[in-house]
């Protein structure tokens, strides 16, 4: 029997098309065109080419500059807050009940830090960390610590990180916990049978139980720290200096502060490029795990 | 290895103020002999899962004491209690390799290398596993996961007992078979207590040397696999060994005599003095009980059906308001009415008294 072609359907997924043409690819294809222009403002436009894009990967240039300097500061984030929130909420996660009513209390006071908004958090550090009136700075200076988080690199990195581990490890925890719920007794019991210290259940047990969730959590705050905005704004707005200035700040201070908007469109669509391969290279891993290849010694 | 003793053992899952007939294990003492291959068989929850866990140190007794080679190991918890454990489905550590899911419970304690070595190559031959040593365990078909646990619980040379929990529930029935008398062989060459859950009692009377019956949170008997055959202790143990179970069927009984249905039966045995008020039943083993063409002094009993096991006939058939399961001898016809007579073996009638065996006078 011939197959009847039939290429009406088509017609059916145009909607589909025109929203997905409207909210994404025309914005997408908008900044692909203003990365390869320069304008002087009163919507002249003038053709550059790759200029854009071979100023930003050079550190010579002054966009070059601050795009690798941010970018470099960015990773630098990324990797101590994963550092720090990991390993804490893998601790957090051990250490909570497993039963009893006590595990609710946990949940909810785990999951609140989660539920509250980005520039509110941001909010909260801003005033709990200032000398003055903040009870954290406040506290600190009285103890004889010169902490000054506007004034010292070194006081904002830390301020920005403690405000990310205080927002986010509980979200590292939960999906642990999540993980740790589902290995059976039996699990727990075979290794008491099996003289196993608690360490080497750790080890044997729990750890490569959890590492699917842990790839989860790894990924989730990799992005979630890669592409961070609003927290370290409201707390040091990207200082001193530009000491904090992250790669979403950059972008910011560039397309809206000087209204580059060829600069910052070439910024965005690499950023975004990251972005997509880190995605790429974290999904590849997340779904090889657990399926390793078959080992060279040979067939059964 | 040692000797293993229960003393008035009990457990509730309600602590221990619990009311005595809801306990999960009610009070047991009995001995389990070192070197001993034994069958813990009842139905689904009647508390041989928390017998074997309370022998293990998972569940802590709420009541009674339990001892091994005579010392009180009760308080101990598992790591030092010196057994091993097999549960029902496979436990691996998915990290590892074949070899060191085996090599684990050695190194825990801290054997010797040479010693882990030599011991892993004896238990992975002894269960095919050699060829697989150096895999992955997470990358194994559920049996060879199975094997892997069972050797687990074998690789301890010293451990007072091996306990199963129906460690072969994942397993293929063909390769059930295979296993099972792989453990039996085991069982002859490395000299261990071994303590086998299940409830299928084919498993139960293949494997073990001693079979104990448990129902509804007590041990009913204890025997050999004939024992417990010929001689149940408890209704329980008719019905649920053998297959078709024990006809177990009320009578009045007195001397040498049982009445059923007004008809009388002979004993081989005689029961002068029973408990007065106790229900009365007799008990007997299809296979003791003929169908015969109906005579005078034959109970009669109306066929209901015929069950071809292969080996023997069975027929289903009624007396007054019991059922009953009796041999059809080979060549033997049904009368077109259905009616029957049936001819007992009088060494094979036992009598119960609220459900437990009464011994006879001789």
């Amino acid at each position: 029997m011939d197959k009847i072609v039939n290429q009406k359907a088509w017609f059916l997924v145009l909607p589909v098309f025109a929203v997905v043409a409207f909210s994404a690819i025309l914005p997408l294809m908008t900044v692909v065109n203003y990365s390869m222009q320069d304008t002087f403002g009163n919507n002249q436009f003038f053709w550059n080419g790759v200029g854009w894009f071979k100023e930003l990967l050079d550190p010579s240039t002054d966009l070059g500059g601050r795009f690798l300097a941010s970018l470099g500061r960015n990773l630098l984030f990324s990797a101590i807050i994963l550092a720090i929130e990991v390993p804490l909420g893998i601790v957090v996660a051990l250490s909570m009940p497993r039963e009893g009513w006590t595990v609710a209390v946990c949940l909810v006071i785990l999951a609140l830090p989660l539920l509250i908004p980005w520039n509110v958090v941001g909010t909260i550090w801003q005033i709990f960390g200032r000398p003055d009136i903040g009870l954290l700075g406040y506290t600190l200076n009285s103890l004889g610590f010169d902490y000054n988080y506007v004034s010292n690199e070194f006081d904002a990195w830390a301020t920005v990180i403690v405000m990310d581990v205080w927002h986010w490890t509980s979200l590292v925890a939960l999906l642990c916990y999540a993980g740790l719920k589902s290995i059976p007794d039996a699990y727990y019991q075979a290794a008491q049978i099996d003289g196993a210290s608690r360490w080497a259940v750790f080890k044997a047990i729990q750890l490569p139980k959890m590492n699917r969730v842990l790839l989860i959590a790894v990924l989730l705050r990799f992005m979630d720290s890669f592409m961070i905005y609003t927290e370290p704004f409201v707390v040091t707005g990207g200082g001193p200096g530009n000491s904090t200035t992250f790669v979403s700040i950059e972008l910011v201070k560039i397309a809206l502060g000087q209204f580059d908007l060829g600069k910052a469109a070439a910024l965005s669509l690499v950023y975004n490029l990251i972005i997509l391969i880190v995605c790429w290279v974290f999904y590849t891993v997340m779904t090889n795990v657990g399926t390793e290849r078959p080992q060279k010694k040979g067939a059964a | 290895m040692a000797r293993i003793d229960l003393v008035d053992l009990a457990h509730s899952y309600g602590g221990n103020d619990a009311a005595p007939e809801s306990f999960a294990l009610k009070p047991v003492t009995m001995t389990w002999r070192q070197g001993g291959a034994y069958a813990l068989l009842g139905p689904s929850g009647c508390g041989k899962t928390t017998l074997l866990n309370l022998i293990s140190g998972i569940v802590t007794p709420s009541r009674g004491k339990i001892l091994f080679d005579g010392a009180d190991i009760t308080p101990l918890s598992t790591q030092k209690r010196n057994i091993a454990q097999v549960f029902q489905f496979p436990v691996i550590y998915d990290t590892m390799t074949v070899g060191q899911n085996l090599a684990f419970p050695l190194q825990n304690r801290g054997v010797p290398k040479s010693e882990v070595e030599a011991r892993v190559r004896q238990i992975a031959d002894l269960l095919d596993l050699t060829f697989y040593l150096d895999r992955k365990a997470t990358r194994l078909t559920a049996d060879a996961k199975q094997k892997i646990s069972l050797g687990r619980g074998l690789v301890r040379s010293d451990v007072a007992a091996v306990l199963f929990d129906e460690p072969l529930t994942v397993i293929d029935p063909e390769l059930k078979w295979q296993l099972r008398s792989k453990l039996k062989a085991l069982h002859r060459e490395l000299d261990l207590t071994m303590i086998y859950v299940t409830h299928d009692q084919t498993e139960a009377l293949t494997f073990a040397d001693t079979v104990v019956v448990m129902h509804d949170g007590r041990v009913v008997q204890s025997g050999t696999p004939a024992e417990l055959f010929d001689k149940p202790a408890h209704t329980f143990v008719g019905y649920f060994i053998g297959s078709p179970g024990m006809n177990i069927v009320p009578a009045v009984v007195s001397g040498h005599e049982a009445r059923i249905d007004g008809h009388i039966i002979g004993l081989h045995r005689n029961y002068g003095v029973l408990p007065a008020g106790a229900k009365i039943e007799i008990g007997v083993r299809p296979e003791f009980v003929n169908i015969a063409a109906p005579a005078s002094g034959l109970l009669s009993a109306a066929i209901e059906r015929i069950d071809d096991l292969g080996r023997a006939r069975f027929a289903r058939v009624r007396i007054g308001d019991a059922k009953f399961a009796a041999r059809v001898p080979p060549g033997f016809s049904v009368p077109d009415d259905n009616m029957v007579g049936l001819v007992f073996d009088p060494a094979h009638v036992h009598v119960y008294a609220d459900s437990r065996l009464v011994e006879g006078v001789a």
